[in-house]
């Protein structure tokens, strides 16, 4: 497969690492009362989608970019390609 | 008989001769020969014996898809089972023998199966082999492995490299033929960046098969200077020699490039073959089409062709399979070949045509509504029996040419699971949508037949990907092209006798064959070729799998698009599994990493280990040491009685930097780093999200905003790759920045009593214990001036120091340190030595962070702090996390010090069965105590903590083993730490 | 020039650096660069600029290199100077960005190659699958040779190659059988 990276163009998937559901990056509050819980769908409810999956890939033979591919788990197509940064910025994530 | 079968023409080269061997007899072809060829120039038409049945055979085909003509090629090492005849090129030397026979080919013992043909039939293994089931592994299996296969293997190490190599395109053109060249010629005269592939030697596919003419030229004259101005344009590349395995994802194509296969042996430094990995923007497929045969008894000896191979091996190779040859068409294409042969002086003695009120071919016997029904010869075909409407007649022929008509070689089309669609006007499918995104088709691959629509599909093809790529096509100068229409009527099969009508000669599926699954059942076009096998042979069914389809189709009483396709899966054709490997071979399978001591444990004779892709130093042995234990309990006492030094360099270090580093470490480490202070170094337990262990090591810190992380050996990338994780996807704002140090610096381990004397002979700064404590850390110089990191930390539990210099200077720095030691005896000991004395101390590693282990198990569930959240925190307050009566890691020592222990042991109480309800834990890690003189270990045992001093037994069934242990603590060594603190 | 008794090896593990001529191409070891990385802190990216531009670096886009640094991920780069004048180059460049970036010591981390020889192309498409045809000067990126993470820095009468130091002579194995094989 080829990903097109935000920052570097196309790139071969074999330059990359692939970790799972982008979900990933809304990790809960370990702190509140019901953070078991929480965590517990977090880390183990994920939806197994034929179709678009937003995905986490990490450059890791590249620039070291984490990125919130979203692919076609049918065909394999690629729609988008984004900085996993800027994904997590988005969704509210910061220090 | 020498070349007794050798006509006029052809694309060889008369004016030089080669010698070659099959079966240990010496023939002769000429350079442009393939072994085929050869063999059949010198009436050689018997070349194999089938799978299963073990019936003589010979070629069926001209090209790769070739299911019979199956033989070893070359001797020794380089011996390779299962090559086609018909694509191996002849040179000088050459030697083939035929396969899956014995004692020879033209007697086979084993050909007895086809005498018991009736009991092998379709689903026989399903049916034979069920019962009794203890037959299957003690008498069965036997059987079949020796059976099975066809070729044997050299079974030596191959002694001819493979490369592996990356290329890119704007278009790639899979097949140059006349579609395929026409395409090249678009596209590259338009700029685009062109690759075409063929697997051929000779560009032009069936123009030079065939005695149509392109313009004022013949075609394998128009394709030979084609290709020639192609050559010359920069922006083109052919790849003779090379096919097209498979579709992959977004326009990669993988391709083989056989670069040595026509050469005895490749050249010094050459590759064997290469694997091309294809980057393309667009593709086309124009790789032409394939004849299918027709079905009826007795059609598989050798001699019986497909037409257009015949045709081929006429005009091409200038050979013709027999002095007295017959056609077998339902179509007109069939029909050439008889004009062909006529016009190279061949007698052709019948054209059999199961149509009826076609013009009769001039000058050539033409029956029609006829068939074949039967045929003669034991090893090769001696007549054919014709029925007709004058009745029934015996033929006297040496070689027949059949033609059910082509099917488009559409199997890349179908890589991505795209379902090919039925073309009625050609009683074929073609390549159908949802194929490879960015892959069209040209020419016969898209049920375009004639040359003059082969070029102009091609042309228009490569027109419209260029011009999506931005690319203008110029005017197109075409030659002139026979365009003949497609005159076809589907014939598929004979309906007469009880004989066995061949489809899949490789595999031996026969017409009854598919009739029997269809009497069972087996009707969906996947069951029926699992059932029968049809198409599963190393040709993938390029020359049956339609006519078994159109054979069930007609049981069914529905139409083949109906009865539905089977899909083709890559490669295209059979791969060495060494093309595949490439370099990633023996020593070079993949890279070494060589530690900065390397240089001086070679020179001292060190026996190293594997971890990962490091090599280290596992122990040095002395003169007069014949065992390792001897090196290794001698590098453990005599650290732990003096200095011991050792390379730990293979440790992750990673640098985390930003005015944040305190505060992320707090989230990714179990246990508090920012109140660590400045010039100290704390040992650090980081979790999973699940609460699991991940890793272990100290980080310390160097500055306000400047820590240096150390993990295990083992988990150096994925450590580095989570800590990206959390700060880009996480955490995105906290001010931290990363980069691996682990190459940067050399590290060494100075431990023992007399560690800091050593140390202080090379260290430009005072390093006692009041300037330096346990668990300080700092830059220092060394030897005069060398910018150097010091850190007390100690993995044995003696007094250590870790040193790190930069890796250019860590070969003088093991020199360094070694010299100071002499006068303390100093030893510089192994992974074995360090796997000692850090389990006589009790600390954890590899096989206790095994990721399954929480740090409550290991014994460190205080690190966990609650105070905070951090990865891994939360989830490890599970319920079934914190049980009591969980894991602990406890230490254990044999009851009778002279036992030894193994490692894997289960705990069982006494007197309780070694059964999985009593089992109560297992032993993790474990050494030999030399400080203590018997065997210890770590475990995991249940409710550990509360059972110190308890008696237990450590049973290891797989070893054998049961030893009577007792429980105590982890750490054997100095408990309370003082010497770490010395 | 330091003033300590310890002798360094070249990465190749040698006293001096090694040069190999294989048909049109020699394959040169390289220890003259000093390196080391530069990462902008948060919110410091003026500060960063300002600070390079006093000491005359060229902090380059993605996938490229100037004369003396290399894009390594964003807001990272990779420093170079000559290592006879800059073998301390931390001590250098953090007088200079002070608490704007992190700084740190990677000279000894890396193993360089620099390739020349009138066509790479042969040699590069059978190591790594970058499209070396249409990259000119000033690109630079990471790619896999030889199962290993490298830079490739495209310089104008040459290539240059950053890997993994302690793999140095695996890596050194697979250009020049490469090399052998593909001229």
């Amino acid at each position: 497969m080829i990903i097109n990276h935000p920052l570097l163009g196309p790139r071969d998937a074999q330059e990359f690492v692939y970790l799972g559901d982008a979900n990933l990056i809304n990790r809960p509050d370990g702190l509140v009362p019901d953070a078991e819980v929480q965590f517990h769908d977090y880390l183990y409810q994920r939806d197994n989608p034929a179709g678009l999956h937003r995905e986490l890939w990490y450059h890791e033979q590249g620039d070291r970019s984490w990125l919130v591919v979203t692919r076609n788990t049918v065909t394999h197509e690629i729609t988008q390609v984004e900085l996993a940064r800027e994904v997590a910025h988005r969704q509210g994530r910061s220090k | 008989m020498n070349q007794s079968n050798r006509i006029t023409g052809g694309l060889i080269n008369r004016d030089t001769t080669l010698n070659f061997t099959f079966d240990g007899k010496t023939y002769q072809g000429h350079p442009g020969d393939t072994l085929a060829s050869a063999l059949l120039a010198n009436n050689i038409r018997l070349m194999g014996r089938s799978f299963k049945y073990h019936r003589p055979r010979g070629p069926i085909a001209a090209g790769s898809e070739e299911p019979n003509a199956l033989v070893e090629l070359r001797t020794g090492a380089r011996l390779e089972p299962n090559t086609r005849a018909t694509t191996a090129e002849l040179f000088d030397g050459l030697t083939a023998k035929s396969q899956n026979r014995w004692p020879s080919l033209r007697f086979d013992a084993m050909a007895i199966n086809d005498r018991l043909s009736p009991f092998f039939a379709a689903g026989f293994y399903y049916k034979t082999f069920m019962w009794p089931a203890t037959f299957w592994e003690k008498v069965y299996e036997p059987i079949i492995r020796h059976a099975a296969g066809l070729g044997a293997l050299s079974r030596q190490d191959d002694p001819d490299a493979y490369d592996k190599g990356f290329l890119h395109c704007d278009l790639l053109i899979i097949g140059a033929g006349p579609s395929g060249l026409a395409a090249a010629l678009t596209a590259a005269r338009s700029g685009a960046r062109v690759i075409l592939a063929d697997e051929d030697f000779r560009m032009g596919g069936r123009l030079n098969a065939e005695t149509c003419t392109l313009g004022n030229q013949s075609g394998a004259d128009w394709a030979a200077k084609t290709v020639s101005e192609l050559a010359h344009m920069p922006n083109f590349r052919l790849l003779p020699r090379t096919t097209i395995l498979g579709a992959l994802d977004h326009g990669i194509y993988s391709a083989v490039e056989r670069v040595s296969d026509h050469l005895p042996e490749p050249l010094p430094g050459k590759p064997r073959q290469i694997l091309w990995r294809i980057y393309s923007k667009r593709a086309i497929l124009t790789a032409g089409a394939i004849e299918r045969p027709i079905a009826f008894e007795n059609n598989d000896r050798p001699g019986i062709m497909l037409a257009g191979a015949i045709r081929t091996f006429a005009n091409r190779w200038a050979v013709t399979p027999g002095q007295r040859v017959a056609i077998f068409t339902n179509n007109d294409d069939g029909l050439r070949t008889a004009t062909d042969l006529v016009a190279k002086g061949v007698d052709v003695v019948a054209v059999i045509d199961p149509r009826e009120g076609l013009p009769m071919l001039p000058g050539i016997r033409h029956l029609q509504s006829a068939q074949v029904i039967d045929t003669k010869g034991r090893l090769g075909l001696s007549a054919i029996i014709v029925r007709s409407p004058k009745g029934v007649e015996a033929i006297e022929v040496t070689a027949l040419g059949v033609s059910g008509g082509w099917n488009p070689n559409l199997n890349i089309s179908s890589h991505h699971r795209g379902r090919p669609v039925w073309n009625d006007s050609i009683a074929a499918f073609t390549p159908g949508p949802n194929g490879p995104a960015g892959l069209t088709f040209a020419g016969a691959a898209n049920g375009h037949f004639s040359t003059h629509a082969a070029l102009t599909t091609g042309a228009a093809a490569a027109a419209e990907a260029i011009a999506a790529l931005g690319f203008t096509a110029p005017a197109q100068d075409l030659p002139k092209a026979e365009d003949a229409p497609i005159a076809i009527t589907a014939f598929w099969y004979v309906h007469a006798g009880k004989g066995r009508a061949w489809i899949d000669p490789q595999n031996d599926v026969t017409v009854k064959d598919i009739k029997l699954s269809h009497q069972e059942g087996f009707r969906a076009v996947e069951h029926l070729k699992r059932y029968t096998t049809l198409g599963m042979a190393t040709d993938q069914g390029k020359t049956s799998n339609v006519l078994g389809l159109a054979v069930m189709a007609e049981l069914t009483g529905q139409s083949i698009p109906e009865t539905g396709t089977t899909i083709y899966r890559p490669p295209y054709t059979p791969v060495s599994i060494a093309a595949l490997a490439g370099r990633s071979t023996g020593p070079d399978f993949r890279p070494t990493r060589l530690t900065p001591s390397h240089k001086w444990a070679t020179e001292q004779g060190a026996v190293f280990v594997e971890v990962g892709m490091w090599l280290r130093t596992q122990w040095l042995p002395k003169p007069g040491e014949t065992t390792w234990r001897q090196s290794v309990d001698r590098e453990v006492l005599q650290t732990r009685n003096s200095v011991g030094i050792c390379d730990v360099t293979t440790l992750g270090k990673i640098d985390i930097q930003g005015t944040d580093a305190g505060a992320f470490l707090d989230r990714v480490y179990a246990n508090t780093f920012s109140t660590l202070a400045v010039g100290k170094v704390r040992y650090g337990l980081m979790l999973r999200e699940d609460g699991i262990v991940f890793d272990d090591g100290t980080t310390a810190r160097m500055g306000p905003s400047e820590y240096v992380m150390t993990t295990t050996t083992a988990n150096a990338v994925t450590v580095f790759r989570h800590l990206e994780y959390c700060r880009q996807c996480l955490w995105p704002d906290l001010d931290v920045q990363l980069i691996s140090t682990t190459e940067a610096w050399a590290q060494y381990s100075v431990a023992g009593p007399n560690a800091r004397k050593l140390l202080q002979k090379i260290v430009d700064q005072d390093i006692s214990n009041d300037a330096f404590p346990y668990m300080a850390c700092g830059e220092i110089t060394v030897c005069g001036g060398l910018r150097a990191r010091l850190f007390r930390i100690s993995f044995s539990g003696e007094l250590a120091y870790e040193i790190a210099a930069p890796t250019r200077y860590g070969d003088a720095m093991i020199r360094e340190l070694v010299a100071a030691g002499a006068e303390f005896d100093a030893v510089v000991y192994g992974t074995e030595a360090l796997g000692v004395m850090r389990v006589e101390k009790g600390h954890v590693a590899g096989n206790e962070l095994n990721g399954q282990s929480t740090a409550l198990n290991m014994g460190l569930g205080k690190m966990v702090s609650r105070k905070k959240d951090a990865i891994g925190v939360p989830l490890s307050a599970r319920e079934r996390m914190v049980t009591e009566d969980g894991y602990r890691l406890v230490g254990v020592r044999p009851v009778d010090p002279k036992d030894p222990l193994t490692a894997g042991s289960h705990f069982i109480a006494t007197g309780k069965d070694a059964v999985a309800k009593n089992d109560a834990g297992w032993l993790t890690s474990v050494v030999y105590s030399p400080h203590l003189g018997h065997s210890i270990a770590l475990g995991y045992l249940k409710n550990g903590h509360t059972r110190l001093g308890e008696r237990l037994r450590a049973v290891n069934l797989l070893a054998g083993t049961e030893t009577e242990i007792e429980i105590v603590s982890p750490h054997f060594i100095d408990p309370e730490g003082e010497r770490l603190r010395a | 020039m330091p003033d300590h008794r310890l002798k360094p090896l070249t990465p190749l593990g040698n006293a001096s650096p090694q040069t190999d001529t294989i048909g049109p191409v020699t394959i040169t070891e390289n220890t003259s660069v000093a390196l080391a990385s530069l990462a902008t802190r948060k919110g410091r990216k003026a500060d960063v600029a300002k600070a390079a531009n006093s000491l005359k670096l060229t902090l380059p886009a993605p996938g490229h290199a100037s004369e003396n640094a290399l894009w390594l991920a964003p807001d990272q780069w990779l420093i170079e100077a000559p290592f006879a004048t800059h073998e301390d180059i931390a001590a250098y460049l953090k007088p200079a960005f002070k608490d704007a970036a992190s700084i740190t010591e990677q000279t000894d981390a890396w193993v360089r190659f620099d390739m020349t020889g009138p066509d790479l192309h042969p040699l590069m498409e059978r190591l790594c699958n970058l499209d070396t045809r249409v990259m000119h000067v000033g690109q630079a990126t990471r790619t896999v040779i030889d199962h290993l993470g490298c830079y490739v820095i495209f310089k104008t009468d040459s290539l240059t190659l950053l890997g993994p130091r302690s793999s140095a002579k695996s890596l050194h194995h697979a250009l020049i059988t490469a090399a052998r094989s593909a001229y």
